[in-house]
């Protein structure tokens, strides 16, 4: 009986330690090799062959094709440089250069991976849309209300994730952080709805 | 009380075991990855044209809206792939995938050159298996070893502003992916 309740315990034990660690390393897209620039993360190893276990079984359970890395390396971001979770009720700015590439596309989606209903049909911006100043850099302000300048829209929804994704670009797992790679600094402003 | 103790310990360490398992399994048993969302739209041996994401719905989560998109489904079981993908005004990228979402090469226009990106995609073996004259004739070829036998092959064609994206999608209606 003692023998029974034992292995009982331990099975029990092992499904809940082994299973919730899995639900916990998906759900918080838990994987390595990031290569942070400020709030962005990037994971160039996702397109390579050299992808971590975490990172292949997140990507096969959302659903999405990673970029190649002879396409191109994308990064993303849900909080401003300060850590805040980006919040589609308030104005944020996204200032500044970006690493040298061909092309490179800033995106907005849904923490699922949707895009986001506006009346402008504007998703994003690429890097030939963009407005910039003399000095080369830009100014985008993700804000649920009409911006004059490189304006994204939020639709209002209260969180998001931007996608910033370079193509044709020396930016890749050999890349470290610095001046090689200028990002464009988030600020979440207390500007809200 | 030791006795306890050993049977929390050991369902601990088993639990260690159970949280490899399913990470290493999950790509091999996600019904809803890449691959199985794709697969009812697209063909083997023929591009079919992704519909571009909207809020709605998108083929794949995180598609990028700048792109047009056509995917190919391939199986070598009989045999090498050829693949022709026209080159778009802007930027055209080629990305193969195994049928487990890894990507395991990717080109893109300026490494390909000329006015299409061409490759013919086999296997190790079928790779082995070329005569050699023919390897030598087809030197200026590129040849793509695919891991798997059977895979994804996603084209994009990037459109700088929204007016172009009708020229990229053009461009991608002529790619091909066929057994030679």
């Amino acid at each position: 009986m003692r023998l029974l309740i034992g292995l009982i315990l331990s099975l029990v034990i092992a499904a809940g330690i082994g299973l919730g660690s899995t639900w916990y390393a998906l759900t918080q897209n838990l994987s390595f090799g990031a290569l942070e620039l400020g709030a962005w993360k990037g994971y160039p190893r996702n397109g390579t062959v050299g992808i971590d276990p975490y990172a292949r079984a997140a990507i096969a359970r959302n659903g999405e094709l990673p970029v190649g890395s002879g396409d191109g390396v994308a990064f993303s971001t849900a909080v401003d440089d300060d850590g805040r979770m980006l919040d589609g009720r308030c104005d944020v700015v996204v200032r500044g250069t970006t690493p040298p590439a061909r092309y490179f596309t800033i995106t907005l989606y849904t923490p699922s991976g949707r895009l986001v209903a506006n009346s402008l049909d504007r998703y994003g911006f690429t890097s030939q849309e963009l407005v910039r100043e003399a000095s080369g850099e830009f100014e985008i302000t993700v804000s649920p209300r009409v911006r004059h300048g490189n304006w994204l829209p939020t639709g209002g929804i209260d969180s998001y994730v931007l996608m910033l994704r370079f193509y044709d670009t020396s930016l890749g797992i050999t890349t470290r952080a610095g001046r090689e790679a200028p990002m464009p600094a988030i600020r979440l402003t207390r500007n809200c709805q | 009380m030791i006795r306890w103790l050993l049977w929390i310990m050991g369902g601990l360490m088993l639990g260690g075991l159970v949280h490899l398992t399913t990470i290493l399994a999950l790509p091999r048993t996600a019904s809803r990855d890449a691959y199985a969302r794709l697969a009812p739209l697209v063909p083997v041996h023929g591009f079919v044209l992704l519909p571009a994401p909207t809020p709605e719905a998108s083929s794949v989560p995180f598609m990028d809206p700048a792109f047009a998109v056509a995917a190919c489904r391939y199986d070598l079981a009989k045999g090498p792939i050829k693949l022709t993908v026209p080159v778009s005004q802007a930027y055209t990228s080629v990305t193969f995938y195994t049928r487990y979402d890894v990507a395991y090469y990717a080109i893109n226009d300026r490494a390909a050159g000329r006015r299409s990106i061409e490759l013919d995609l086999m296997t190790t073996k079928q790779r082995d298996d070329l005569p050699d004259d023919e390897e030598v004739t087809a030197a200026d070829r590129l040849i793509v070893e695919s891991p798997s036998l059977t895979g994804l092959i996603v084209a994009r064609a990037f459109a700088p502003e929204p007016s172009l994206l009708p020229a990229a999608t053009a461009a991608l209606r002529a790619a091909q992916c066929k057994p030679q």
